[in-house]
């Protein structure tokens, strides 16, 4: 959010500034300060524990639970100064144009959930036995009208301030992101139908549950990044053996995710082609190195022997339970078009949609880094080659979106390699 | 046979341990007596035991797996917690017996395992009779109290002593738990019950807090509280779900493709596998915690990658015949591989000292246990290899013991000893 456009500061000053009238018009006859703070409490908990999620700018924290509860409690005024607490919640990274964006948000949110609860016939004020279940329907209306406003405002300022080809905006504004808000929603309820039995306690023991999924959304998140560092790691130690190959996997895991992303495939399925590339050469591993880095033409034995790494690769991966589509990626990915590839000889639409996506970013990869018998071959020729193959040897719809992701986004070729670089043996180490 | 951790899945089962039938059938017992008890007194609040009985079978239809072995059903421990501690439903006093407490959560446990069963998933008894005992425990001391109105009427006097009776039941649900884990896995009973703790305390607390968030909300909205309830914790029980899943992918992964080295013809098929059993048996029977233990399994199964750097694998894999310099920078660069991953640095530090002998020259501290456990492993399966030969695995040990005072750890290798070849 460095430099924000005109449209995006109207967007933003809107959204304040009507956040600011609903807080300020009132009316505050009736509303009972004591609770507002101790919901206001819950609230600057909830917002401190914000967790980051993986897309751009996108932090996610309860406070859904905060403002529905004093929906129901102090009502729709009482709801939005309850979100003012978003202003001061305890963490780093957002800017005070994205805080005061934030707030505004959530009091909007707060106060339009407020109208909805009194528009379904729900009755603000502590409930009692003979509130039940009476309120549940007023409740879900009012929660989902936060989650909605919610939604639109957030997805409005992401289309406002996206740059261009940022493909994490979709992903990051995920459906079942919207589907968990809805579930801590509903502690909202809780809150508000403990109050008159445990009084300010009650978000006390609220927060416990919410932490421990907060603790293990983050463990979660920790988890994932150790796996794909992991799997990193050891596809590098694999490459070692080749000095001409280093950096392979990663970058065709990189091309075939801006392939994937260029076509539109959905978040999971991305991840899992991103895997897919880092891993689709493990099998090299059992090819002689001496045959991978020939010079000049193989024999039939040593063609047999390139041939097999596909099936190498997947027996060895075929154990991670996860990667279903990612392996048939990993056999199928030196099949061709008209059906003159291998392992297989599969043609067209036979070859999995994973597969195909590989060959192109394999293909490109391999022409523009050195290899042992040639140098590398400049962007623009290697696409002309992908051009020229496009129908025989590479799906073309995939061509045409990995070229138009290039032409925007760029290509990073691998360094060019220095002359005479023994390999690392264990002589050399 | 050359030793129990040759089972397919490591960890050695005993079909017929007598600590897990026991368990199995003391909550058998209790669910006779309990279905008999209730059908004698007769069933008090149909509604609500109905209610309570529907959220337990659904928990228990979503358990979960979680890391070790272990298996959990929030939703429905959260549920049962509630039907035992609840004090009013609506504006009627629960008068529910522990009997009938009992009753509900095992048929509804039961039921709720049935679909699980229908699809070839077998239910795990020991876990479901360690949870109904827990319940039982937290009812026969919670609901005579409060059938006879001794908890008192606020919040301040109820909150403190439904507290302390999910805590108690959780500590007996986990010492239940350890106790025969310790017997199944041969691991410390202190350990066991100090992992289970470790383990489980999250989960408790977000099951202990929504126990009583469902009993006392069920004063105020009736069993609409049931209902209400069962979605939040339903978002608790999701994360958890999620967490649980990537941990066990990423122990399947780094298994997988800790095999590059087989591939390669590094290393003879499964030695990697073998080792990582091996040192992971050694490592609980010398009373290692469990994430000590995972670190050591993830060590175990990477312990050779750093043979990538070799032009020519070495004959047979075999790194017990090789040089010890060599043996060193193998080491070395095995662990270089495993820090790039930023997130295993104990673990590339017990690869990295795998080759240094037990007792160094008083220059350098003693390597860790973990890499002293490696280093007898694999130096153990580099000589008997995939055979099952016993007479081969005692020649092997026995010659590990001839090297012991300056190689290899005399208490790891007794340990492996005892592992390997059970004293009759």
């Amino acid at each position: 959010m460095d430099r924000l456009s005109r449209i995006a500061w109207l967007y933003i000053g809107a959204a304040v500034a009507a956040a600011v009238i609903v807080v300020v018009k009132g009316p505050y006859a009736g509303l009972d300060w004591g609770q507002i703070g101790v919901l206001g409490l819950l609230l600057v908990a909830c917002e401190s524990s914000a967790t980051l999620l993986n897309a751009r700018n996108l932090a996610w924290s309860a406070n859904t639970m905060a403002s529905l509860a004093a929906v129901v409690l102090c009502g729709p005024v009482g709801a939005a100064l309850v979100s003012c607490g978003t202003l001061l919640g305890i963490r780093r990274g957002p800017s005070i144009v994205q805080r005061m964006f934030n707030t505004a948000m959530y009091v909007l949110s707060a106060y339009l959930a407020g109208r909805a609860f009194l528009a379904f016939g729900g009755h603000v004020g502590t409930p009692g036995q003979s509130s039940f279940p009476g309120l549940i329907g007023p409740f879900a209306a009012a929660a989902v009208v936060h989650v909605a406003v919610n939604f639109l405002l957030l997805h409005g300022v992401f289309w406002l301030t996206r740059e261009p080809g940022d493909a994490s905006v979709r992903g990051g504004l995920d459906f079942k992101l919207w589907l968990t808000d809805l579930g801590y929603g509903a502690f909202g309820v809780l809150i508000a139908a403990l109050w008159s039995v445990l009084g300010p306690f009650t978000p006390v023991l609220v927060l416990i549950p919410v932490f421990v999924a907060r603790w293990a959304v983050a463990q979660f998140a920790a988890q994932q990044r150790a796996y794909e560092a992991t799997v990193s790691a050891l596809c590098q130690a694999v490459e070692t053996k080749d000095f001409y190959t280093r950096g392979h996997s990663e970058r065709v895991s990189r091309g075939a995710v801006m392939i994937a992303s260029e076509i539109g495939m959905r978040p999971e399925r991305v991840g899992a082609i991103r895997y897919a590339g880092m891993l689709h050469d493990v099998g090299k591993l059992g090819v002689p190195t001496s045959v991978l880095q020939k010079r000049g033409s193989l024999t039939d034995d040593e063609y047999a022997a390139v041939q097999l790494h596909p099936m190498r690769g997947l027996d060895m991966v075929r154990e991670i339970g996860f990667l279903d589509e990612a392996l048939a990626g990993i056999m199928h990915h030196h099949e061709r078009i008209d059906g003159k590839g291998y392992p297989m000889g599969l043609a067209g639409d036979e070859i999995p949609e994973f597969a195909r996506v590989l060959g192109v970013a394999d293909a490109f990869d391999a022409m523009t880094s050195d290899r042992s018998y040639r140098g590398a071959r400049p962007i623009p020729e290697a696409i002309a080659e992908l051009r020229k193959w496009a129908g025989k040897q590479f799906d073309p719809a995939f061509v045409d979106a990995f070229v138009a992701a290039i032409e925007r986004d760029g290509w990073t070729a691998p360094e060019p390699a220095p002359a005479g670089e023994p390999l690392r043996t264990i002589e050399s180490l | 046979m050359a030793g129990r951790w040759y089972e397919p899945r490591g960890l050695p089962r005993h079909a017929l341990d007598s600590g897990h039938w026991l368990l199995v059938a003391f909550a058998g017992l209790l669910l006779i007596w309990s279905v008999a008890a209730t059908a004698v007194t007769g069933v008090h609040n149909v509604d609500a035991a109905l209610a309570f009985g529907a959220l337990i079978a659904f928990g228990e239809l979503l358990r979960l797996n979680l890391p070790g072995d272990r298996e959990a059903a929030p939703i429905a421990t959260a549920g049962a917690m509630a039907y035992a501690l609840v004090l009013r439903i609506g504006s009627e006093p629960a008068r529910t017996w522990p009997s009938q407490v009992v009753a509900v959560t095992a048929l509804a446990m039961l039921i709720g395992a049935l679909p699980h069963l229908a699809v070839g998933r077998p239910a795990k008894l020991t876990a479901m009779s360690a949870r109904l005992v827990a319940v039982a425990c937290a009812a026969a001391a919670f609901r005579p109290l409060a059938n006879a109105g001794l908890i008192g009427s606020r919040w301040w006097t109820q909150l403190p002593v439904m507290l302390g009776v999910i805590a108690v039941a959780w500590f007996l649900e986990s010492v239940v738990t350890a106790l025969i884990r310790t017997d199944a896995l041969r691991a410390r009973f202190s350990v066991a019950l100090g992992d289970e703790l470790r383990v489980q305390f999250p989960i408790a607390a977000a099951t202990g807090a929504s126990a009583l968030l469902i009993a006392f909300a069920a004063e105020v909205m009736g069993l609409a509280a049931v209902l209400v309830f069962a979605a939040p914790l339903l978002v608790t029980q999701v994360a958890l779900r999620r967490y649980a899943g990537i941990r066990a992918t990423y122990l399947q992964t780094v298994r997988a493709l800790a095999r590059v080295t087989e591939i390669g013809g590094y290393v003879e098929t499964g030695h990697s596998a073998r080792v990582s059993r091996l040192a992971v048996a050694i490592g609980r029977e010398l009373g290692m915690p469990e994430a000590a233990l995972l670190e050591l399994e993830y060590a175990a199964l990477m312990h050779d990658i750093g043979q990538l750097s070799l032009r020519d694998p070495v004959p047979g894999g075999a790194t017990v015949l090789v040089a010890r310099d060599e043996q060193r920078r193998i080491a070395e660069y095995g662990a270089e591989v495993i820090q790039q991953a930023r997130v295993l640095d104990s673990v590339a530090d017990i690869v990295r000292r795998q080759s240094d002998p037990c007792r160094p020259d008083g220059r350098s501290q003693p390597p860790p246990l973990s890499s002293r456990i490696i280093r007898a492993a694999n130096a153990y399966d580099d000589l008997v290899g995939s055979s099952t030969d016993s007479s081969r695995a005692a020649e092997a040990v026995a010659r590990l013991r001839l090297d012991t005072a300056a190689e290899y750890d005399p208490q790891v290798v007794d340990a492996l000893g005892n592992l390997v070849s059970p004293a009759a």
